[in-house]
């Protein structure tokens, strides 16, 4: 091959081919969703998550949950998601707009996230499950998040958000272990993951 | 077409083709020039390599091992994993495929090198850029979006460095020796354009300015594959195209299929990303259309394989001899099985069992690793004796490397595709419980801990190998170091420094 225009614009055609397919035709399709109101009751579905939910999508980043949790929930024909109650309903477009960086995910050592808020929307379950998972799936292989944690000295009363560990975890006559700042973003913001909305494009198994 | 090096058509019809001594010389002279760019890019991959190594046991261990390492908010699983994806991609492979491409263009350019002090200061660039980049990950400043887990502060000294590599090439391309342009460069100067363009892109479109909602994970899965498919394979099929007509002295079977499996490659490839998303929230005709493409890339697949089987043909004795070869014929083939693998990959229903398992792992380091790694360690095998001046120590060293590494790879993919066909299947059955699905992957992800622990023998001997390289410890230049004595010699190259 001698020609090199020929290689020039066969490498540039190629190329451009598949970036105006792949990246610039789903932008024009999707690119600029807006959320959905709702006629009847005038709520905006998906809701815009929390400031403190948002921070906590940093935390999440920061941690690398999503080499482990997927956040999609695929339908019935392409695997089990729904079936195992992962979720009410397949995920859309839409349902990912408000956030501002997307975790769909590739693998699921640990399961699919999309519903955790619905699935486990108490503070504090989060809490004794990010200090360490094992405490409450002994066959769990999360690692602990101990370092999201601070163990101090009680100073007049116990604080009210205290983890109630127990055994080898609980701290010393004397001391308490409460949630940091970051701990508690994440923790807000896996509650904040909640699909159990309507959206006309998908409608709930 | 023929012989990598041959100044004329005419003569490399010719596989009997003797290099003059004037040829042999100027050749002598080109390898010369580019000793301190290739050298740098060679030295800093190999510590990249190691680093990369040793984040991939951490990590390895942590998913059997949770408590291993397990207070330290730097070394969490969630870190030390993007760390070990972004040091063995930029800092590893990234790094010595420049070496082996500048080095390659010279050799095809037939001219000296122009401007090494720009490739040093992109090394230099490069190389900070990946320190700040690694630095940035483990200090939980992660991106969080696969292979591109750097943050946004870092990426701008990588993107300059590489520029500068760009910049060069167009320059070296422009004052080659006239002639006819081989397969190999052609592989070159489409990944040299096609990177930039990849990655500019989806840093603008993720980092800098991100896009709205799940088109992030498309614009991701673009860039992700295309990375293996524009920028690794392109190089690693170059040097396969180089070294295996070089070693044996005969030319590449046919210019036909060379063309065609270039052309497949760079129509077909670049559509595949999006199989990544099957039954996931988007468009379901991006999806489709990657479908269809993955299916298309059988034909530059195949070609190439029949190329080189072709050209290898009669040749298989000199496997038992050649270093060079047998790192780059078992990268070679193992390039055809991953890629007969991301064919069925593609299909919805194999989808449906390996989508979010350990397969996925499995298939990443087919390619990356038995693939393109080897592909790597055999080029520079060939390499390294020409610039340093001396020939390697060892062969019981090289053979080491090479077991090590064969048994580490079949190792590790023994047990990921099983264990993630177990854990697939086991996703798939709603009665399957979590825990049980857990456990009964353990046992694969602890036998894949002990693959990397041969993988991390063969990495640490071959890096020790080639500082003695560096500091001229081999053995005397003129006899290449060969697993055994052919029974004839390569007649073709044995006037070069170290034939085979």
């Amino acid at each position: 091959m001698n020609r090199l225009p020929t290689l020039f614009i066969g490498i540039l055609f190629t190329f451009a081919f598949a970036w105006v397919g792949l990246v610039v035709l789903p932008y024009a399709q999707i690119g600029r969703l807006q959320p959905e109101v709702n006629a009847d009751t005038g709520d905006i579905f998906p809701p815009t998550p929390s400031g403190l939910a948002d921070a906590g999508q940093k935390v999440y980043a920061a941690n690398g949950c999503v080499y482990c949790h997927s956040q999609q929930i695929r339908p019935e024909e392409s695997g089990s998601d729904l079936a195992r109650g992962w979720g009410s309903r397949r995920t859309v477009p839409r349902d990912y707009i408000r956030q501002s960086k997307v975790f769909l995910g590739t693998m699921r050592t640990g399961p699919d996230l999309s519903d955790a808020g619905f699935r486990f929307p108490d503070a504090k379950w989060h809490h004794l499950h990010l200090y360490n998972p094992r405490s409450l799936n002994a066959y769990s292989i999360m690692p602990s998040f101990k370092y999201l944690y601070i163990t101090r000295k009680i100073v007049g009363q116990k604080s009210e958000d205290a983890l109630d560990l127990k055994g080898d975890d609980a701290p010393p006559l004397g001391y308490e272990v409460v949630p940091s700042e970051d701990a508690k973003a994440l923790a807000a913001y896996l509650i904040s993951l909640n699909r159990r909305y309507p959206l006309k494009e998908a409608p709930e198994k | 077409m023929s012989d990598a090096s041959a100044p004329t058509l005419l003569q490399s019809l010719s596989p009997g083709h003797q290099p003059t001594v004037e040829e042999n010389l100027e050749r002598g002279e080109i390898d010369q020039s580019t000793r301190l760019p290739v050298l740098a890019f060679f030295t800093t991959s190999l510590f990249w390599l190691l680093v990369g190594t040793v984040f991939a046991m951490i990590s390895s261990f942590k998913l059997h091992s949770p408590e291993f390492l397990g207070d330290v908010s730097w070394l969490t699983f969630g870190r030390v994993r993007p760390a070990h994806l972004n040091t063995v991609i930029f800092g590893w492979a990234s790094t010595v495929g420049i070496g082996v491409t500048i080095w390659l263009m010279a050799r095809l350019c037939r001219t000296r090198l122009r401007h090494p002090r720009m490739l040093l200061a992109a090394c230099g660039l490069w190389n900070l850029g990946l320190v700040i980049g690694t630095l940035g990950i483990l200090g939980g400043d992660s991106t969080s979006i696969e292979w591109l887990e750097f943050p946004g502060y870092s990426t701008p000294l990588l993107f300059l460095g590489y520029a500068l590599v760009g910049i060069w090439g167009v320059i070296m391309f422009r004052f080659r020796a006239p002639g006819h342009v081989y397969v190999s460069q052609w592989y070159l100067i489409a990944a040299l354009f096609w990177f930039p363009w990849l990655y500019g892109s989806v840093q603008l479109l993720l980092i800098v300015h991100p896009v709205q909602g799940s088109i992030q994970a498309i614009v991701n899965w673009w860039f992700a594959h295309n990375v293996l498919g524009l920028w690794f394979t392109p190089m690693g099929l170059a040097a396969a195209y180089y070294f295996i007509p070089k070693v044996i002295g005969k030319p590449v079977h046919s210019y036909y299929l060379s063309a065609l499996g270039f052309w497949s490659l760079a129509l077909f490839y670049n559509w595949n990303g999006a199989h990544h998303l099957i039954g996931g929230p988007v468009p379901t005709w991006v999806i489709s259309a990657s479908i269809v493409a993955s299916f298309m890339m059988f034909i530059p697949v195949t070609v190439v394989a029949i190329n080189h089987h072709m050209t290898m043909r009669g040749k298989f004795h000199l496997l038992a001899t050649s270093p060079t070869l047998r790192f780059i014929v078992f990268g070679a083939m193992c390039y055809t099985l991953v890629s007969f693998q991301g064919c069925l990959m593609a299909f919805r229903s194999y989808s449906k069992v390996y989508h979010f398992t350990q397969l996925t792992i499995a298939h990443a380091h087919l390619g990356m690793y038995a693939f393109f790694t080897m592909v790597m360690f055999g080029s520079m095998y060939y390499i390294v004796p020409r610039l340093v001046g001396c020939e390697w120590r060892s062969a019981t060293l090289i053979k080491l490397h090479f077991w090590a590494c064969f048994y580490g790879v079949i190792l590790m993919m023994l047990t990921l595709h099983i264990g993630g066909f177990v854990q697939g299947l086991g996703l798939n059955n709603p009665n399957t419980s979590f825990e049980m699905i857990t456990k009964s992957t353990i046992p694969y992800l602890i036998g894949r801990s002990l693959s990397g622990i041969l993988l991390t023998i063969a990495h640490f001997v071959f890096a020790y190998h080639f500082v003695l390289m560096l500091l001229r410890l081999g053995r005397p230049q003129g006899e290449a170091t060969l697993f055994t004595t052919p029974a004839l010699p390569a007649a073709h190259d044995k006037t070069e420094p170290a034939a085979l």
